[in-house]
């Protein structure tokens, strides 16, 4: 396809109606085709499995120290640092273990929305309502001001939803409220690869784990979820399903599937290989937004964070709901498992993050 | 005189999408039902008497029998119509939560519903601040003071008006029966708890920063989205498709062990380092080794900085792939052809064909031999060992709060960065002619 043909006016013949009509048969056709492959559903094939036995989950450590909502989280690889960004425009790295905070960097922004710990644990990135993304390098002495290296790394036309890390601390992915989201040299800053085609703000990102790492989803207020490229910047599979904003989307373990929560109530779960949806999360009871989502180490396990201020664990296979976990005083914005498994690390409008094991 | 406004217009106004307002007013319209809703009673306030008012566990147990859940998702579900101002304490009125106890609640009129449609206007709130300041001066709180104060300067233009309005309406008030009064001063007042919470509080009203497009309008979209959603949905109706029962069959089952997790497959063997290592030594006994050092290789040229591209990629060149290089990786012709003529002008991805040839080979041969393997055996009986250990939550907290800190991140990345640099420079293939060189030098 050539996409020049995109850019030139009107055909002849063409008007915005007929085009809407096209738009519409081929968007049927690509549900019945989906549909035809569909010849079994994820809770069937799970019927099988083991019913996942009684969880006993709680709070191990409260970490208080923001003064405001904290609106995003993200472990290091070592399993025991993290990084938390809040309203009041500050930026900490805890030691999970001992609650101590080892570095707390002050942004010219409220609404940090977006943070994340550089893979080799030397840097962390944020941004938020500045409609910059800047990555700080960490350093071991406690009395040096670590936000005076800031470096802008990404920059927007609105406030950054989100950013992560690719592979290696040299290249930033981040999506924003503009619409697009980008791929970013670090050392340079240099735009290296834009993605155009949603048509709202951009809320959440993942990076894939598969083998050659070279996908990644995004959700948005336009309810769809696109997973694109990162080499030529096209978007490959796109989902809409949910009916309300997407405010989380992240990928399944194998790399196969990812898992998104939204507006709606519900969370959801789509297969890329059969490229369609294969199982929502939703009760009657649950009325109220999810925030966030992540899976447990092996998959079995869904986490979503709502705005009713609880947890919810469902069984990814059976579709079911295991458990509640309750203690936050305000919406959940962020869950996070720990690179290995053992921990989950929850932050919360209430102005804390709470350990979870 | 400008209007100052309040903060930057980024040319976004639209609040974020409040999907659960549908079901909540739905609830809220059954809890009111006279036959089947939640049962009320009378309160005695000094001499007046409150109609219709309940008690926070018959309103609990009411939703937990209607959705049929626990009393603590009952609770929760309630401390968000609190939240939201469906339903108003009244007493300890600032606490926007819904207790399981005998405190007393009361609905709030439609009127004051939240809706999706419109903010809390700060001249409404300007008005009922002020109202409350002629019935009685010095009754605001120290928060609404400041509130109070701020709108009195950017409203200043209004203040007349303002004024004005707040006196009719306080007029109107006297002229209402004493119960009434008070019933609807404390549905105003929880309205402006839920809508301008008191400092340090925070009620379901506040949702974010306000997005870009506005949720209760259709989009308008062009024929030029029009016509690239059909390309789309063309290509995605082209593109091949898995069946249900191939793809959900692959679900892994739950294990924990470190060992096993390398199993499962080669991706989980190589992202842990522990397990390259092992698989390394396996390579090693193979003499097979430059596969995986070539996928290496090929990694960091993808991850690795704009600037360091032309010199990795001639490494790898010189290494793997020219013919007689002292790692030869065995790829078939074809992809060999591409790579080397892709090497001309080495980009991020150049290697991308020849590394994922080179993965497939490591994944169908060699990981499945490794995995039988007396390497990968003997590894699992070593792992299996140590038994779990059965601390008291006491003691573990106490383990957890003496832990050293452990080797810092950023100590760990600079030894591996000079551990590299050493085998970097170690395995450099030795340049024979400057060796002899300096040996004829030396003579």
């Amino acid at each position: 396809m050539n996409p020049k043909m995109a850019c030139q006016g009107l055909q002849k013949g063409e008007t915005l109606a007929t085009l809407k009509k096209e738009c519409e048969s081929l968007k049927k056709k690509l549900e019945e085709d989906r549909g035809k492959l569909n010849d079994v559903e994820l809770h069937q094939v799970a019927e099988k499995v083991e019913v996942v036995g009684a969880l006993s989950i709680k709070t191990r450590r409260v970490l208080k120290g923001h003064t405001n909502k904290v609106l995003c989280m993200d472990w290091c690889k070592d399993k025991r640092r993290l990084v938390s960004s809040s309203q009041d425009g500050k930026v900490i790295v805890w030691d999970g273990f001992t609650l101590n905070k080892e570095h707390g960097m002050s942004m010219p922004t409220t609404w940090v929305m977006a943070c994340a710990y550089a893979p080799s644990g030397c840097a962390v990135a944020c941004g938020g309502l500045d409609n910059k993304c800047s990555v700080i390098p960490l350093s071991l002495d406690s009395n040096e001001n670590c936000a005076a290296k800031k470096k802008t790394v990404a920059m927007h036309t609105n406030y950054i939803s989100g950013c992560t890390f690719t592979n290696s601390d040299m290249q930033l992915l981040s999506c924003s409220g503009d619409g697009t989201s980008a791929l970013w040299d670090v050392e340079s800053g240099q735009l290296l690869q834009s993605f155009h085609g949603h048509t709202s703000d951009i809320l959440s990102l993942d990076l894939a784990p598969s083998e050659t790492g070279n996908t990644f989803v995004t959700g948005g207020c336009d309810k769809k979820a696109n997973v694109w490229d990162m080499r030529s910047g096209q978007n490959i599979q796109s989902f809409e399903c949910h009916e309300s904003d997407i405010n989380c989307v992240k990928y399944y373990p194998s790399g196969d599937a990812f898992a998104s929560a939204s507006d709606d109530a519900t969370c959801r779960f789509f297969d890329l290989r059969a490229d369609r949806e294969v199982a929502v999360f939703q009760k009657d009871s649950i009325v109220f937004g999810a925030s966030t989502v992540d899976f447990s180490l092996s998959g079995r396990l869904l986490f979503a964070g709502y705005n009713d201020y609880t947890i919810n664990v469902w069984d990814v296979l059976k579709g079911t709901r295991i458990s509640m976990m309750f203690g936050h005083e305000n919406r959940v914005s962020r869950v996070r498992l720990s690179p290995d498994g053992t921990a989950l690390c929850s932050a919360s409008w209430d102005n804390t993050l709470r350990i979870w094991a | 005189m400008t209007i100052r406004t309040a903060r930057p217009d980024r040319v976004q106004h639209f609040r974020p999408r409040m999907h659960c307002l549908k079901k909540l007013e739905a609830m809220v319209v059954e809890m009111q039902d006279q036959k089947s809703g939640v049962k009320g009673s009378e309160q005695k306030l000094n001499v007046t008497t409150i109609p219709h008012v309940l008690t926070g566990k018959d309103i609990i147990a009411w939703i937990a029998n209607k959705m049929k859940t626990t009393p603590e998702e009952a609770q929760t579900f309630s401390t968000m119509l609190v939240a939201y101002g469906y339903i108003y304490p009244l007493q300890n009125h600032k606490k926007l939560v819904m207790c399981n106890d005998s405190s007393l609640y009361r609905f709030q009129t439609p009127y004051f519903w939240p809706t999706q449609k419109w903010f809390a206007e700060d001249s409404d709130y300007a008005i009922y601040l002020a109202k409350r300041n002629i019935r009685k001066k010095g009754m605001l709180e120290p928060y609404e003071q400041a509130h109070y104060n701020h709108l009195h300067e950017w409203l200043n233009h209004k203040w007349d008006f303002i004024v004005m309005q707040a006196t009719e309406q306080y007029k109107a008030g006297k002229e209402r029966k004493k119960p009434d009064r008070v019933v609807f001063d404390c549905q105003e007042r929880a309205y402006w708890i839920v809508n301008k919470p008191p400092r340090r509080t925070h009620s379901a009203i506040d949702c974010g920063p306000e997005r870009l497009i506005d949720p209760n309008t259709d989009e308008k979209i062009t024929f030029d989205q029009y016509r690239r959603q059909n390309m789309f949905y063309q290509q995605a109706i082209m593109r091949s498709k898995v069946k249900s029962s191939v793809s959900l069959g692959a679900v892994d089952l739950p294990t924990k062990m470190r060992v096993e997790r390398w199993s499962f497959s080669l991706f989980e063997l190589l992202s842990d380092l522990r397990g390259r290592d092992d698989f390394k030594i396996f390579l090693k006994k193979e003499f097979s080794g430059e596969n995986l050092a070539f996928w290496e290789a090929a990694e960091e040229l993808k991850w690795g900085t704009a600037a360091s591209m032309t010199a990795k990629a001639e490494t790898i060149f010189k290494t793997f792939l020219a013919p007689g290089a002292p790692r030869w990786i065995n790829i078939d012709g074809r992809t060999m052809g591409l790579t080397v003529k892709g090497l001309d002008h080495p980009h991020r991805y150049v290697l991308e064909a020849a590394q994922t040839h080179v993965f497939l080979l490591m994944k169908k041969d060699t990981f499945f031999r490794y995995l039988k393997s007396p390497v990968y055996k003997d590894i699992q009986k070593k792992a299996l060992n140590p038994e779990a250990h059965n601390f008291s939550p006491a003691q573990l907290e106490q383990n957890a709060n003496s832990r050293s800190p452990g080797i810092h991140p950023i100590i760990l990345w600079q030894q591996e960065e000079e551990e590299k640099a050493k085998a970097a420079a170690a395995s450099a293939p030795v340049d024979v002619k400057a060796m002899m060189s300096k040996i004829d030098r030396k003579k």
